[in-house]
């Protein structure tokens, strides 16, 4: 009798117990958001827009962002869904299955818990077995609910339904290769890092086989998310690049229980890496240690931003012609559609709407970047390098001055990139020009870190901030568009800054600058004050 | 001499839990120090206090006779800590590690350091996150001991090591002490606090229920003889001192209050004697008695409380 699978059930409901509310919030969020793309968006576009938005898509830049085009000529919302909404949901749903997997995986085999169940009557298969079948509840709950959203939005049914097995679909296939990727590598950051690599590699497989001709080329075929947007959904529906799908699932499923089979507990096939015997210079002070543990996050988002910003600002000028026709969306870049001046720079006002965004972007950055002061604490580190002879200002000053630095270069970054995707638009200068602009919002973001460092000081949460930000996101980047008053969008700060004008030889207002650049000080100052003044959270 | 550390009322509270509740420690400069107590005794918190990572509630704590709370940073460039539970940086390899502690301390030791990754037999090369629980102790203690310091601060430093590190560890911690460092070494393991340990104080629920010498320790409570000789077991019954006499096959067996072992020995006196040994009480008995179950007052043998003596007693204040 076959005694590997022996325990399956009972881990499977551990799973589930330990997973559901993290479960329910990503298929709720990701089924949220396609209901309301699909009930918005027409209406804030109308036919026309939904048309014109077609004609960005067209272009290899809109494809690159989007899908292969099908259903252009008339563009439904349904189409719209497929074309451009589908890669996104899938991606999400493939980050949710990598990681569930490999969190049930190696990532309890790397705590030692899995050497804890394997001594009990346990069979070698079983965790994985029962991780694929959470993972296969988890994409049959979110492909419900999408389909369900889009059922209630009003789309066709078996497209809505087919729309969620994709996504459903996709989710399998990277939850599959986790199930291998959990194998080779000891490290269950590393095992998740191999599997996002793929998934990388499909994304951008697909994108530059759908801008290389309308419909995908080979190369959009390589890729598993192309699969499921050659499904045509909502246009010309077929089933078939499904079974693809479900194949390459198995397939990976079936070699991580292969692979599994041939090695020990706590083992990977792939060898662990070696590493310096002595610290650099740079590696004996604080902030060369923070640079080290930060470069690899922060040469990834430089790396994300630049290509999404070059990516962006190419698409800026037909986005701008789009954008003259819908008063609706003029409202989002702020601009009066009787004022002649600001019609005839459309292109650049569009780029300062951008670059808001992307300076929110980066504030999330630095947000994020603050956790590791807290991991830190929590995880004892704090405690080993303050009972050295280091003062509790320059322990946390130190990531601090790490984090302002990486979100000015972040910025700088987006803005060249923001730039040189517009260059075919307005020239050359344009690079240098907005990377210059976009640090017109480094006093802002230097206030954010400031204010995560007082929260971090203070002992508390940083989930205020983090929610503050959202606000600040939804009113700066949609306030127009939802007829805010004027005084609300008036103290959206990122608002307040204006970039453009400051860079150009115009005459921007330099005030906010002044004041953000005081506020983060006094932030700064107050939160490692306060840090000195607390206990140590052990 | 001042001593290195002086501490007198602690009080720590976590919300409605108190952590420290009037604790007293004291240790003279060169003396290797052990401080036991059961898990949860408040042994971490109150190290934590001294290295000023928590901020006592009352009571004063002296750390070379500064405030170890104001004045952190030039008191921890004379101390080396290790914690329990050692985390390192995951990217970090074992020698960045040392490397970078050492440098946060003022430096290390590069003679020093070289020899204990020898003697420790720790592989530098690897990644934090792949070192086992023994190993990330060892990169924590390869970093303190090879720091030039005058105090050593070592939190239970051995509970990942296997029987042959400990030695290493011990003779390492005898090195450093001959070097006149001083060692507070809180630990379980009770053969390392006797192999290395001058004085120790004892600690239970936030208090120190005993501190002295082993020796004045061992005075507290009684020796086991065991006897096999040609006298009546009444007459050595009756003799003051001696209780819970025990006979078998005509050995006897009974334990003898600190003091009392002369009377015995005198009533030998032209007897003949086949077999007499005698034993001190062990530190397992000493700690047994101190948190054993209840209220930690023993009764069967070794377990006499000696009353006064050089060693102080806080049997008291226990509830």
């Amino acid at each position: 009798m076959n005694t590997t699978f022996v325990g399956t059930g009972r881990l499977v409901r551990s799973m589930l117990q330990e997973d559901r509310m993290r479960l329910l919030v990503w298929a709720l969020l990701l089924s949220g958001f396609a209901a309301y793309a699909a009930l918005v968006l027409p209406r804030v576009f109308g036919a026309d827009g939904l048309q014109a938005r077609a004609a960005v898509m067209a272009e290899p830049a809109g494809a690159m962002m989007a899908g292969p085009g099908y259903g252009l000529d008339d563009y439904t919302i349904g189409a719209l869904m497929a074309n451009e909404m589908l890669g996104l949901l899938a991606v999400a749903v493939a980050i949710m299955s990598l990681l569930l997997v490999v969190r049930h995986t190696r990532g309890d085999e790397e705590a030692g818990r899995t050497e804890l169940l394997r001594a009990a009557p346990l069979g070698r298969h079983a965790q994985l077995a029962a991780a694929l079948t959470v993972l296969l509840v988890a994409n049959a709950v979110v492909g419900t609910l999408l389909s369900a959203a889009l059922l209630a939005a009003g789309l066709g049914a078996a497209d809505s339904w087919a729309f969620g097995a994709a996504v459903a679909a996709v989710g399998l296939v990277f939850g599959g290769i986790a199930a291998t990727t959990a194998q080779l590598s000891s490290h269950a950051r590393a095992a998740s890092g191999m599997a996002g690599a793929v998934l990388g590699a499909a994304y951008v497989l697909r994108a530059v086989g759908d801008a290389q001709e309308r419909g995908g080329s080979a190369l959009s075929w390589a890729s598993p998310i192309g699969w499921a947007q050659q499904m045509r959904l909502f246009v010309d529906l077929r089933w078939w690049p499904l079974l693809l799908l479900v194949a390459l699932a198995v397939a990976g499923a079936a070699l991580g229980y292969a692979l599994e089979a041939r090695r020990d507990v706590g083992a990977g096939l792939l060898p662990d890496r070696r590493g310096r015997v002595r610290a650099t210079a740079a590696g004996r002070t604080l902030v060369g240690l923070t640079l080290r543990l930060e470069r690899g996050r922060i040469t990834w988002w430089a790396v994300g931003l630049f290509v999404f910003g070059a990516l962006t600002g190419s698409i800026a000028g037909p986005m701008a012609e789009t954008m003259a026709s819908q008063p609706q969306l003029l409202a989002v870049l702020g601009v009066d559609p009787t004022d002649e001046e600001a019609m005839a720079n459309l292109v650049s006002e569009a780029m300062g709407a951008f670059l808001k965004f992307f300076a929110m972007a980066v504030a999330v950055y630095g947000l994020a970047a603050t956790h590791r002061l807290r991991s830190d604490e929590a995880g004892g580190r704090a405690e080993l390098a303050l009972a050295a002879a280091v003062p509790r200002a320059r322990w946390a000053g130190a990531p601090l001055l790490v984090h302002l630095g990486a979100s000015l270069l972040l910025l700088v970054v987006a803005g060249a990139g923001l730039g040189l995707g517009a260059s075919s638009e307005i020239g050359a200068a344009a690079v240098g020009e907005f990377a210059l602009a976009a640090l017109a919002y480094g006093p802002l973001l230097a206030c954010w870190v400031a204010a995560a460092m007082l929260l971090y000081g203070l002992g508390w949460s940083s989930v205020p901030l983090w929610a503050l930000l959202i606000v600040v996101f939804v009113v700066g980047m949609y306030g127009p568009l939802f007829e805010l008053p004027q005084a609300v969008l008036d103290v959206e700060p990122f608002g307040m800054i204006d970039a453009l004008a400051l860079a150009g030889p115009g005459d921007g207002d330099a005030t906010p600058l002044a004041v953000g650049a005081g506020t983060a000080v006094v932030l700064a100052v107050a939160g490692l004050a306060l840090f000195r003044r607390r206990d140590l959270r052990l | 001499m001042e001593p290195i550390i002086e501490v007198d009322g602690l009080v720590k509270n976590f919300g409605a839990v108190r952590a420290l509740d009037g604790l007293r420690l004291r240790v003279e400069p060169g003396e290797v120090h052990g401080f036991l107590g059961p898990n949860g005794a408040g042994k971490s918190t109150a190290l934590r206090v001294l290295l000023g990572l928590l901020r006592a509630d009352a009571g004063t704590a002296r750390l070379f006779g500064s405030d170890p709370w104001r004045d952190a940073v030039a008191l921890h460039r004379r101390l080396a800590y290790v914690p329990g539970d050692v985390t390192l940086w995951p990217k970090l390899t074992g020698g960045e590690a040392i490397d970078l502690l050492g440098f946060l301390r003022g430096g290390v030791d590069e003679a020093r350091r070289a020899e204990l990754l020898e003697r420790f037999q720790l592989d530098p090369t690897r990644k934090g996150r792949t070192y086992s629980k023994g190993n990330r102790q060892k990169v924590a203690l390869v970093a303190a001991l090879a720091s030039d310091v005058d105090l050593l601060v070592l939190d239970e430093p051995t509970s990942g090591l296997d029987p042959l590190m400990e030695l290493v560890f011990q003779d390492a911690v005898r090195q450093a002490a001959d070097r006149g460092t001083a060692v507070l070494l809180s630990s379980h393991i009770l053969a390392e606090v006797e192999a290395l340990c001058s004085r120790v104080t004892i600690i239970r629920d936030g208090r120190d229920v005993q501190t002295g010498s082993l020796a004045e320790l061992r005075r507290l409570t009684r020796s086991t003889v065991l006897l096999d000789a040609d006298v009546p077991a009444a007459e050595i019954q009756a003799l003051p001192g001696v209780h819970g006499l025990t006979a078998d096959a005509g050995r006897l067996r009974f334990t003898v209050d600190d003091g009392a072992m002369g009377t015995v020995v005198g009533a030998l006196a032209g007897r003949e004697v086949r077999t007499l040994t005698a034993t001190p009480p062990s530190l397992e008995e000493l700690f047994v008695h101190h948190y054993g179950n209840g209220d930690g007052h023993g009764d069967g043998d070794g377990s006499g409380t000696g009353g006064g003596g050089p060693a102080r007693t806080k049997a008291a204040h226990r509830a």
